[in-house]
This record gives structure tokens, sequence and C-alpha cells, in this order.
């Protein structure tokens, strides 16, 4: 198999176990290609990309634009707090409107659930979900999928656990599809009020201790507490929660094996997880980071090798 | 109609043979040269060049890489394509590159990698070997200065070169249509 079975990438939802393999096996390639002294290919030097970002995004949109600058793609970037869209413009108006200066391929961020599903159905390039509300964030579960790999051989079989705030997380719904496509045991923990309801019928193992939680798995995701997307009060204090569900070191320590830790990004140190567990060598954050670029750019690259 | 089969057994390793004194003619001892086989089927070559030259020349002290050419190639979306590792643990600046392929046809291969090279320095000077040349199908101006043996073939035709590493025998065949 060489090739995608999908023309966008909307969710890990939406596509295969091969599909994701394949844009593993891909990235490993890339990730080659920038660790070169030139670290650029020639491969979309006739591609146009639109980065689209309708909400704020640091990390991700570097990610994007330095995996496209790396594979020569031209890009146009977007942000909506500087644009029509504060005059009144639908999604589909803006987005056809920058189609017809001749794009070929839309990286999109949305604060709506699934507006790049919406989207594709609409418009014609390729589309790809950079993080869409709750909803999914599918290359950040790559290449989260891409850095346990790397770090503990395969996936088939390991035990990883979510920790924090799972319901306005986009990162642990992508991350619980894709790390269940490959395999995975997959088990959330955090304070009820930030668990979904019936999140149990994903399939996936729930704890409210964090020790416990910790003790079972071999790699930890830490996520951050969405404060921004918090309109009520899901737990009395920023400080309870890091008392209950923060990792720190003597809590690492005291495991009985030694675990990975990893955070989407960005860290609120001092929260979720303190500055000496996410500095320490058992922190594979920065491998993250620099993985997401070879990761995008391989499902840029498959994607537009679906474009004929 | 039955495969015609152009190089087998021990006569592709009197070639192989043959291609390294030709080598080492130029060469001499290697110090300032280094081998570059081409992805998929030209690194199998030239591991095989590169032992029988350690052999010869009792050293072993000749840097062999591996070059894939995926993400350099100007076909890319017109057929499906399979990038492979590329493994180059050294750097070619100043150095006399031998890249090395299995079967040069229209030659856009080898312009893929000669793209693709450039990212680990400026060679001194680049050579192109390769086992089966296609005579008068070439795309593009490029020849190679080190061939194992020179064919006539018309486009719809395939040729095919198996390795003992993989295939289990070694054998160059050509196939016509349908084969």
């Amino acid at each position: 198999m060489s090739s995608l079975s999908v023309n966008h990438l909307l969710g890990i939802k939406y596509i295969t176990k091969a599909d994701i393999e394949l844009i593993l096996e891909t990235a490993k390639n890339f990730k080659e290609v920038i660790n070169r002294p030139i670290k650029k290919v020639p491969s979309l030097r006739d591609i146009t990309i639109a980065n689209l970002f309708f909400e704020n995004s640091t990390r991700t949109k570097l990610s994007f634009e330095l995996a496209q600058k790396r594979l020569s793609a031209d890009t146009i970037n977007f942000a909506a707090s500087s644009s029509s869209v504060k005059k009144g413009e639908t999604l589909v108006d803006t987005v056809n409107n920058i189609l017809a200066m001749k794009v070929d391929m839309v990286v999109m961020r949305h604060a709506h659930p699934g507006a790049s599903v919406f989207l594709a159905k609409k418009v014609k390039a390729k589309i790809i979900n950079a993080g869409d509300g709750a909803h999914e964030h599918p290359t950040q579960a790559l290449l989260d999928a891409f850095s346990i790999q790397e770090n503990l051989g395969s996936i088939k079989g390991k035990k990883i656990v979510i920790v924090g705030d799972i319901l306005h997380s986009r990162v642990a719904l992508s991350n619980i599809f894709c790390l269940q496509k490959l395999g995975a045991e997959v088990m959330v923990c955090g304070p009820q009020t930030l668990l979904p309801k019936y999140i149990e019928s994903l399939g996936v193992k729930v704890e409210l201790n964090l020790k416990k939680a910790l003790n079972w798995c071999d790699a930890a995701n830490m996520l951050r507490i969405q404060l921004e997307r918090q309109d009520i009060k899901f737990f009395p204090s920023l400080r309870e929660y890091t008392m209950m569900y923060g990792l720190n070191m003597e809590m690492l320590d005291s495991l009985s094996k030694r675990i990975l830790i990893m955070h989407p990004g960005p860290i609120n140190r001092g929260i979720e997880i303190t500055s000496e567990v996410a500095d320490s060598d058992q922190s594979i954050i920065l491998d993250q980071v620099e993985n997401g670029v070879a990761v995008r750019m391989a499902v840029m690259f498959l994607l537009a090798g679906r474009m004929n | 109609m039955k495969p015609k089969i152009i190089l087998e057994g021990e006569q592709l390793e009197i070639t192989i043979t043959r291609l390294c004194h030709q080598l080492i003619e130029v060469h001499d001892s290697f110090q300032n040269s280094v081998i570059i086989g081409l992805q998929p089927r030209g690194v199998y070559l030239a591991h095989r060049i590169h032992k029988k030259l350690c052999e010869i020349l009792k050293t072993k002290k000749i840097h062999v890489g591996e070059m894939d050419t995926t993400f350099f190639r100007d076909d890319f979306r017109r057929k499906e394509l399979i990038p492979n590792k590329t493994n180059i643990d050294f750097i070619i600046e100043d150095k006399n590159v031998i890249l090395i392929d299995d079967v040069l046809f229209t030659g856009r291969t080898i312009r893929a990698g000669l793209d693709a090279m450039l990212a680990f320095g400026r060679p001194n000077d680049v050579e192109l070997l390769v086992l089966i040349d296609r005579r008068f199908s070439r795309h593009l101006p490029i020849q190679a200065k080190y061939i194992g043996k020179t064919i006539d073939s018309i486009e719809s035709q395939k040729v095919k070169v198996e390795w003992k590493e993989i295939d289990g025998k070694d054998r160059v065949t050509l196939l016509t249509d349908k084969e």
C-alpha cells in the first residue's frame, strides 16, 4: 500500500490503520531529511497551501509552516483576527475566495467541531484539519503515536494513559482513536467533572486516581487544563487540581517502572506537570515537537500524491 | 515469449569484478572517493561492488551509502511512489562520488539523484555506474561512465534485475509485454 485511502485528513476517525502506518513510515523518511545539513526537498514545489487559522495557535501553525517550507510548497497565511471574517463573511465564502487564487490545499483550525468536514464537502481542495473545537486534532495524534513508536519500539499492546481535561480536549479524542487503531490500550484519568459521560463506550479504561493510572501505563500524555474553554468551574481551584492530578518528580520516582512523559503543549508549568518533570530525561516533549514537523510533511506529501 | 536472459550467475559476477577493476583504474585506493547506491534496487549493486572493492584492495575504509530520490523526482503525482531509506553517514564535500544504479533507462532517476545528492555537500566530481544501459531510450542528456552491459530495447519492454539477497538468485532478464 503506497497511497492513502482518503482525500482529506479530517480526523483519525475517518482513516484506516493502514493509512496511519503509511503516514508514520513516510514520516521516518522525512525525519531523516530534516536532520540533513540541507533540510529541504522539492517535492511540493508546484503546490500552494493556505493556512487558515480561525483560532489561535503557535506550535501547530509554526510546525505546519515549517513543514510546508521544507517541502518547497508556496504558502499563504490567514488569521481570523485580522480578516473579513470580522465583517461577517461566512466560512465557505472566505475559503472559496482564497481558493479562487488557485490554492491546492487548506490547513484549517476552527473553533467549531466539524468545520473541516463541512468544508471538505463544499470546496475543491485537499483539507487538513489542524484542530476543530473539542473534536479532533489528527496531526497531533499522529505525531504522538510516532513519538511513542520511536521511544518504545511499537505501539501494539502498549498501555497509554491520557491525563487531565479530557472533556475539552481534541487531542484526547484523536489520540484515543489513533492509539486504539494501532492496537494500544488506552486509559483516561482526571477529575470526574472533566471526563465526558459515556467515555467508556469508546473502549477506554477510566481511572480517577493518578498514581494508579501511572503505575498501569507505559506512557502518560499530560493534557493542559483548557481554562479558555471552561465557562463554568469544573474543579474548586487550580491548586487543588495540581495536588490531585499534577505530576511531580516525587510521584514519578515512586512508580514501579520508568514511563514516558508526553505533553501536547503549551505547558502550564507547575499545574499539570512540574518543571522538573517536563525537563527530565523521561520527558519526550521536545521530541514530539521535532516529530511534528516530520509527520506533517508526511501528511501533506501523501495528500498531494492523491492530487492527479 | 520466453523472457530473454541478459546476465546470470557467474557472468554477472565477472561483470561486477570487471566494473570494480575499472573503478580502481580511476580511483586508485578510494581515499577521496565514495560510493552511493540509489534506492530501491541500485543499493544491492552498490553493496556488491563495495564488498568486491574491499576484497581486491584489502581495505575496509571505503565509504558506501544508500540514497532515496523519491522526494526529488519530477514524476511525483504521475505515479505512486514509495519513499525508501536514505543512509549516508559521511560528507561528500570535495569527494569523488560514484553513483550506482541497476538500470539506466530514461535518466530521470539519475537526475533526481544528482539533486538529492546536493543535500550532502558539493562533490568534486560525480560519475555514474550502471549494470544495464538501455541505450537510445534517454529523456535527458545523461550517460554512464561505467557500464555492465549495453542493451537495445523498446519502451514497452522491461528489464528485471534480481539479486541473491532478496530474490534468491542473481539474474537480469528482458521482459516483453504481458510477462
